[in-house]
């Protein structure tokens, strides 16, 4: 089977600096794919240039068509929905509101079911959807970007980062639901993570990458067991 | 090092053609480039403020008329001589800035930019109400000085000399000022404030200094108009001139020095190239030529200068890394 | 009493006018940091559009409908065609190039229509309204009304259509608006738009009680962006409410503090203003910024 997104040779670069050397990889269909690698390895631009956020050059193919340099409003019609870093939640909206541009690209048909099923997985936000988004605490907003992800109905889901400055039970309890989603709604995943074990545990394929560069990859039980991983990124 | 030499060259160069000018044109284009030279002592106090400071003022035109009256009212009641009447506008205005400077500090960005804006506006009506002072919306008719016995030049030719040694050394202070201690504080402070205060800058007194030291520029410069023109009304000194100010300073580039004599030259001459392609609608033209020029180089002159220096540079050298990488 | 009554309304009929034109500022600059100065130029344009179909002999509303829809499309064409390219630039360069649009309005206006005052007509009787013992100007009254429903109007569009959500979106989290599909550009345009129309109904309604001439908006601009720091740069519905009270109290300190007289007046109301910012730096229902470190 064909990968659903796939990448190659992607470089990418902030005014005159490079920060992705031709990086390599690709997201099977209704796998859960993650990408590891410390701070500044160009994890965060990675997602961003498969959106087109920033100035890139490289190969991206999105379910056999090319989609590199397309603008970043397509991509979500294309089926992408990207969970940025820190969340992007639009504060001053409620959550209901936030939810509503969440499916915005697509017209807004069948809302109120959409809204229903992103309210079973996170009943909090149920509770919560008349209030402003600004007053929920961290792990509900990154609930509520996650939501707003879905809503889209997108086929891949990237997420960069979901743990970002939680609790630990928290963010457990966000990846357990990214399981859910990914099993029963056939939502594909590509995971940009800190945090390796967990991200490893969670993923049935991994890429750590350096600098900018793909230095490993494979099953994700496999790199579990790796030596230089244990030690460098799951520190045992 | 090949960009300094360069840099040295070209402003003895312009010194040179300056010193040069009232002699090879006539005395009206000699008027103008005084002028200009007048207006660039203004923008580059204005520019302190925005480009360096990061303080927002639609209010220099108050600062401007301040100093003008100043000298006007000195030359004019007390037979004060001229040249006593510019260092006193300085001062008074640099009094003047700091004392607003310092209720503006609670202001940030378009709030300070209203408080500044209602300043320029009701100038020229409270020139007009205290009319005994002021002479009222006739203003204050002043006769021009002649040069110093023993210097052979014209009137207009001495105040042209006169203009640039005042702009001369006003720029190599603000130069020294800003390339020291105080100027980094100044730009710590537009950059980041809450960082400037952890690093021990008191905020509060220099930007109050810094808007003291903006409007003594701008009141000598309004001093200087006052003599060169040899006249002075209210209705010069309307927002209309504040915003002048600022456009010369952004056409010019935020936070340079230099700049401030570019965008002097465009306040200047533009408005008159307007005038000659068009006597129905020459402020359509002169809107038109602002737009375009923000167009071509939206960095103002010597923003643009700068980049073509940096590109030129980077086709010779390997690229500096200018930004840091994100994760 | 009766005085007193009469000033409120009639201050509340300018003020009206004033917090019209403060949103519109108010929108751009929400949604880009831009303060536009040549918002009250382009409301200037409009009213001449609608002065000219008058003088063709279009009937009143027809005339200020079509007003209407020609400031819509060409404020968005001029967001599209004069801002766009700016877009990346330096808030400050953006601010000059609406200068120079301020300045390119101001004189085209005075070459085509000269600056020459013209009589502007109300589509309200001359005939006041009496309530009580109370007589009410039938303009103040109608001018009023309609600002009113046009506000009530862009409140229900903001507030209740996806379109006005997205928009909202826009101007608060531009990135995020994009990763959900929205057209940051677009929304950006049509707010200009919007703030052309709203100028536009302002225009219409101030032109019957200044008379029409291109510097017609350059006082009225200076009040509404004195009633937009009052509210609050960053609040819509304090804006209008800031405009109401600078209409409020310009009318009562005109009527009665007579040393002041009209000279002073404006001096005297943005005073109070600076006053009402030496305490609440922000507007009076401004957020405060909170920065980040």
């Amino acid at each position: 089977m064909a990968p659903l997104l796939e990448v190659r040779g992607l470089e990418a670069q902030y005014g005159w600096t490079k920060v992705l050397h031709g990086l390599t990889f690709s997201v099977e269909e209704g796998g859960i794919t993650t990408i590891l690698g410390a701070n500044g390895a160009g994890k965060t631009t990675t997602l961003r240039a498969v959106c087109g956020m920033v100035r890139t050059r490289g190969e991206v193919t999105f379910d056999g068509r090319p989609i590199a340099g397309r603008a970043t409003e397509d991509l979500v019609r294309l089926g992408i929905a990207h969970v940025p870093e820190g969340r992007g939640t639009f504060v001053n909206l409620t959550v209901e509101e936030n939810l509503r541009l969440g499916a915005y690209a697509r017209g807004g048909a069948g809302l109120g079911d959409d809204m229903a099923r992103v309210f079973q997985y996170f009943p909090v936000l149920m509770e919560r959807r008349r209030q402003t988004a600004g007053t929920l605490s961290g792990g509900e907003q990154q609930m509520l970007a996650v939501a707003r992800g879905l809503m889209a109905r997108p086929r891949l889901l990237l997420l960069d980062e979901p743990s970002l400055g939680l609790a630990p039970l928290v963010v457990r309890e966000i990846f357990r639901i990214v399981r859910t989603i990914n099993r029963e709604q056939r939502v594909s995943v590509l995971l940009v993570e800190q945090n390796a074990s967990l991200a490893l545990r969670l993923a049935s394929h991994a890429y750590l990458i350096e600098t900018g560069r793909v230095v490993m990859s494979g099953p994700a039980a496999e790199l579990r067991e790796n030596e230089t991983v244990r030690r460098a990124y799951l520190g045992y | 090092m090949t960009g300094r030499v360069l840099r040295s060259g070209l402003l003895a160069a312009a010194l040179v053609l300056a010193v040069a000018l009232p002699f090879t044109v006539s005395n009206f284009r000699m008027f103008q480039f005084t002028q200009v030279f007048i207006y660039a002592i203004a923008v580059l106090g204005l520019n302190i403020l925005i480009g360096f400071n990061g303080q927002f003022s639609l209010g220099h035109s108050a600062f401007y008329a301040i100093g003008a009256y100043t000298a006007a009212i000195m030359i004019d009641r007390w037979s004060v001589p001229y040249g006593w009447t510019i260092p006193t506008a300085g001062v008074l205005c640099l009094v003047a800035g700091f004392l607003f400077g310092i209720p503006a500090l609670r202001l940030e960005g378009l709030y300070l930019a209203l408080a500044t804006f209602a300043l320029a506006l009701s100038v020229p009506q409270i020139l007009k109400y205290f009319e005994n002072w002021t002479g009222g919306s006739q203003g204050i008719v002043l006769t021009k000085p002649g040069a110093p016995a023993g210097i052979p030049l014209n009137p207009d030719q001495w105040l042209y000399f006169l203009t640039l040694a005042i702009l001369l050394v006003l720029f190599v202070l603000a130069r020294n000022l800003l390339a020291g201690r105080t100027g980094r504080a100044i730009v710590a402070i537009r950059d980041n404030p809450i960082a400037a205060e952890a690093m021990g800058v008191n905020t509060a007194l220099y930007k109050s200094l810094t808007f003291g030291v903006s409007a003594a520029y701008t009141g000598v410069a309004g001093a200087l108009s006052a003599i060169v023109i040899a006249y002075v009304a209210p209705d010069a000194f309307d927002v209309f001139l504040s915003i002048t100010f600022l456009v010369a300073v952004v056409v010019g580039g935020l936070a340079s020095i230099t700049g401030a004599i570019f965008g002097a030259l465009f306040i200047q001459f533009v408005p008159n190239w307007a005038q000659d392609i068009s006597k129905a609608a020459p402020w359509a033209i002169y809107g038109v030529l602002l737009i375009g020029f923000m167009y071509a180089v939206p960095r103002g002159i010597v923003g643009g200068l700068r980049l073509a220096a940096a590109r030129w540079s980077r086709r010779r050298e390997p690229a500096p890394a200018t930004e840091s990488s994100r994760g | 009493m009766d005085i007193l009554l009469q000033q409120i309304v009639s201050g509340l009929a300018t003020g009206g006018i004033y917090g019209s034109v403060a949103l519109a500022l108010v929108m751009i600059y929400e949604a880009t940091d831009i303060v536009n100065f040549a918002q009250g130029q382009m409301a200037v344009v409009s009213t001449y559009i609608a002065w000219s179909l008058l003088n063709a002999g279009v009937p009143y509303w027809a005339a200020f409908v079509a007003t209407l829809a020609v400031s819509f499309v060409g404020g968005l064409l001029l967001e599209r065609i004069v801002i766009r390219p700016v877009e990346g630039a330096p808030v400050l360069t953006v601010v000059i190039v609406c200068i120079g649009l301020l300045v390119i309005f101001n004189s085209a206006l005075g070459w085509v229509y000269s600056y020459i005052q013209k009589p502007f007509p109300s589509p309200f009787p001359d005939r006041p309204l009496r309530v009580g013992n109370v007589y009410f100007g039938a303009h103040d009254i109608g001018a009023l009304a309609v600002t009113i429903l046009v506000l009530i109007a862009l409140y229900c569009f903001f507030q209740f259509t996806t379109l006005g959500l997205a928009m909202r979106a826009a101007a608060q989290n531009p990135t995020s608006s994009r990763l959900c599909g929205i057209r940051v550009g677009w929304m950006l345009a049509i707010g200009w738009g919007l703030a052309s129309l709203i100028g536009a109904v302002a225009g219409m309604m101030v032109a019957p009680i200044v008379t029409l001439d291109p510097n017609m908006m350059a006082g009225i601009l200076i009040y509404a962006f004195a009633s937009a720091t009052l509210g609050g740069f960053t609040s819509p519905g304090g804006a209008v409410l800031g405009g109401l009270i600078v209409g409020v109290i310009e009318n009562l300190v005109g009527t009665y503090v007579h040393f002041i007289g009209t000279e002073l007046k404006l001096t005297v109301a943005l005073a109070m203003i600076l006053i009402v910012l030496l305490v609440r730096p922000s507007g009076l229902f401004g957020r405060t910024a909170v920065h980040r470190v």
